[in-house]
């Protein structure tokens, strides 16, 4: 216990002596907290137009200023060339193309029946997706429109309708932050289990300072120890400062569910996460070596964890990757109890399955390091 | 000149030698278009999805036929009320339920209108509005198929195409960000530590006192990596078109001569931040949270950089990959000229020289 004791007491020492080292331990999450959830905004609106109108009718300039006046579209021009739209595409001046065909009115009123034309830059598959869609739903409540105008109305006619009412639990407003910050804090608590100690450990090896504590009679566990519980304590003070700090003030955002549930968890993460930390240190000889593997593996475990696309969209080989991911349970159970108020009944076999890992890992690691050179 | 080439094998030696660094060098390349290309995407398949079934009768047997044949959702069919349906979200499977209340039939063809009820989990905002876009256009389709003939007068039929990638395919994005990102990695990031490496080391001083120009000590640390850089792009560019299908559409000389500009602009990002810093630990924390960080935030092939507040959009603008992701969006998939990414180019070509030059500044032959 003594010589425990002794260990950590270096450990803090040499952890509080490097300014720069501290500085980066405290500020970066912040700051990480600060932006990423910021720049990481899915929801897409700001959708630039272009407009290609042959027509020059009543009838499309109505169009235009119902797209001019709804939130999402902004127009950048209105021209009578398909070649000039095609043009601000390839700019990246505009998003997508409406083409109103010459006659377009004269024909509608003659045949019933019309078509209009869009043209969307699909390079981002969802933005494309979502834009057209928005288009699509402006020109269906304009043509609802002129319909009425005209006399037509399907409300009271014999056509059955059916009514569509749809509710969002836990986060009516939709908002996105409230939806990224949860998952932000886990990517922070990773970064400085996995690469600080990582990279800690690493250095006195490089250093050479590992063979003094290797002649010690101190024992492997203790060895282990002395540099998990540091870290531990680090996770979980970056974890509330974002947590109270930065998601309370900044973002207003308050866990609906326990706090217990909350930080028992992050403790049997982070134990965990030190523990692949651990475990790459006792691999890599230099700390470039630790930066690599470290980084190979948090890039694999992050994009796979779920954080910016949903696991169930996922292949069925990825989706059993990602069972073996410890980052996936702590971004799912972050977000069941931040968001959704989720208690330990719900959560019993995230509980198991990370202590499944924080053992595994740790036994791994103590396992793996030799005290030889 | 020889003595630069001997320089050179031995830093190629110090790379190869590695294989736990190789394993980043190479491996994640090939990781990342494998992750990108086939396990992450928005699309919405096989989520969980419940069915409360009031009604029981033909209409609603058909919206849930509907809904089945759509490969969309996994449904569960369960009678429950709104805590039940509470308790199901909170165990965190099931993402939408859907009401349908009795005599919906009924209540459909004798008063010609009748009530569904969605019920979204919104704590994934945009899974939520996804799914309720599309059980709700399922439920549309199934009230046209009640319309059937009937006809409806001045209709206007949007005809939507998709330009430059009409299967909506992620690739299109991700594939000139995987791009940025690689050789960003392997110029700024190795080549920072792998100088560092000699300060910390001691290793430094014996370069230094070598007959070798100081400079070209410099040159000959870099140079592996250039052409480490330029196998990577190889690599990806290989594997999008052979893996992923993807289509180069510009000059693929051109995309090569944009890359060496990049790629010469980010070693001398790495040369400034080996020649400013002390220790390996300090210059990859600079280089991650620093260029890689922005890279992966602010180019846009993440995230769509027009939704962000004003003031990351200006800092964007000083991040050199977003101008290399947009010259190569340009090149490789509008399959545009040199004549119509000219301002980037330039854009670009500018940071290059100024980070060069500043480097150059910073470079101490003298060991403190």
């Amino acid at each position: 216990m003594k010589t425990l004791r002794h260990l950590l007491v270096k450990e803090f020492k040499q952890i509080f002596r490097n300014k720069m080292m501290l500085l980066i331990i405290f500020v970066a999450p912040v700051l990480q907290l600060l932006i990423l959830p910021l720049a990481a905004d899915f929801e897409i609106k700001n959708i630039n137009i272009a407009i290609v109108d042959h027509d020059h009718s009543p009838i499309s300039r109505q169009l235009r200023s119902k797209i001019e006046f709804s939130n999402y579209f902004k127009l950048v021009s209105v021209s009578d060339s398909y070649a000039y739209g095609l043009h601000q595409i390839e700019k990246d001046k505009a998003d997508l193309i409406l083409e109103i065909p010459r006659g377009f009115e004269a024909n509608l009123y003659r045949e019933n029946k019309q078509s209009l034309f869009l043209a969307v830059n699909a390079i981002n598959g969802v933005k494309a997706g979502v834009g057209g869609g928005y288009l699509s739903r402006i020109i269906t409540d304009f043509n609802r429109e002129i319909q009425s105008k005209s006399g037509f109305n399907s409300r009271n006619s014999s056509i059955p309708t059916i009514e569509i009412s749809s509710t969002n639990w836990f986060n009516s407003n939709l908002d996105y932050q409230t939806f990224m910050v949860p998952g932000i804090l886990v990517l922070l608590v990773t970064m400085i289990g996995a690469y600080m100690c990582t990279l800690n450990i690493v250095k006195e090896k490089e250093v050479g300072t590992i063979e003094q504590i290797n002649v010690t009679p101190i024992k492997k566990y203790q060895f282990i120890l002395g540099k998990l519980i540091p870290f531990w304590i680090i996770g979980m003070v970056v974890f509330s400062v974002g947590l109270f700090v930065v998601a309370r003030l900044i973002y207003g955002i308050i866990p609906v569910g326990s706090l217990f549930i909350l930080y028992a968890f992050l403790g049997l993460y982070l134990i965990a996460v030190i523990g692949i930390g651990l475990l790459l240190s006792t691999v890599a000889n230099n700390q470039q070596q630790a930066m690599s593997l470290a980084f190979f593996f948090m890039m694999i475990f992050i994009l796979m964890g779920g954080l910016f696309t949903t696991i169930d969209s996922m292949p069925n080989w990825a989706q059993w990757i990602s069972k073996f991911n410890p980052v996936t349970y702590f971004i799912d159970v972050n977000r069941m109890v931040m968001m959704k108020g989720s208690g330990f009944a719900d959560l019993k076999y995230h509980f198991l399955k990370m202590l499944g890992f924080a053992i595994f890992f740790n036994v791994w690691a103590v396992l793996n390091y030799r005290k030889r050179v | 000149m020889k003595q630069l080439f001997a320089f050179i094998k031995k830093e190629f030696y110090h790379v190869f030698r590695d294989w736990k660094t190789s394993l980043l060098l190479f491996g994640l390349p090939v990781i990342q278009i494998v992750l990108f290309g086939f396990a992450l995407s928005n699309e919405v398949k096989n989520t969980k999805i419940v069915v409360c079934d009031y009604a029981k009768d033909a209409g609603s047997q058909r919206i849930i036929q509907m809904l089945e044949i759509s490969n969309n959702f996994e449904i569960e069919k369960a009678v429950m009320d709104e805590k039940a349906i509470e308790k199901t979200f909170k165990e965190g499977k099931i993402k939408l339920a859907l009401l349908i209340p009795a005599h919906f039939s009924e209540d459909l063809t004798h008063l010609n209108k009748a009530q569904i009820r969605i019920i979204a989990d919104a704590s994934d905002p945009n899974l939520a509005t996804t799914l309720t876009n599309y059980v709700t256009s399922i439920i549309m389709g199934y009230q046209k198929e009640l319309i059937g003939n009937m006809t409806i007068p001045l209709q206007i039929n949007p005809e939507i195409r998709m330009l430059y990638n009409p299967e909506l395919k992620g690739a299109t994005n991700f594939v000139p960000g995987v791009m940025a990102l690689v050789l960003l990695l392997v110029c700024v990031l190795m080549t920072s530590v792998s100088i560092v490496k000699e300060k910390e080391m001691g290793t430094m001083e014996v370069l230094l006192v070598s007959p070798l120009h100081p400079f070209r000590v410099i040159i000959a640390k870099a140079l592996p990596y250039l052409v480490l850089s330029i196998i990577n792009l190889s690599v990806i560019i290989l594997l999008s078109v052979t893996l992923l299908g993807l289509q180069i559409n510009g000059s693929l000389l051109l995309l090569f001569g944009i890359s060496i500009l990049f790629i010469l602009c980010a070693l001398s990002i790495g040369l400034l931040i080996s020649n400013i810093t002390q220790s390996q630990q300090i210059a990859m924390l600079i280089s991650l949270l620093g260029m890689l960080l922005p890279t992966l935030l602010l180019t846009g092939f993440m995230f769509p950089v027009e939704n962000m507040p004003i003031a990351l959009q200006w800092i964007s603008n000083i991040v050199p990959s977003k101008w290399y992701y947009i010259m190569i969006k340009s090149i490789m998939i509008k399959g545009l000229g040199f004549s119509a990414i000219w301002k980037e180019t330039l854009i670009l070509f500018g940071m290059t020289c100024f980070l060069f030059f500043m480097s150059i500044k910073k470079f101490k032959i003298r060991l403190a």
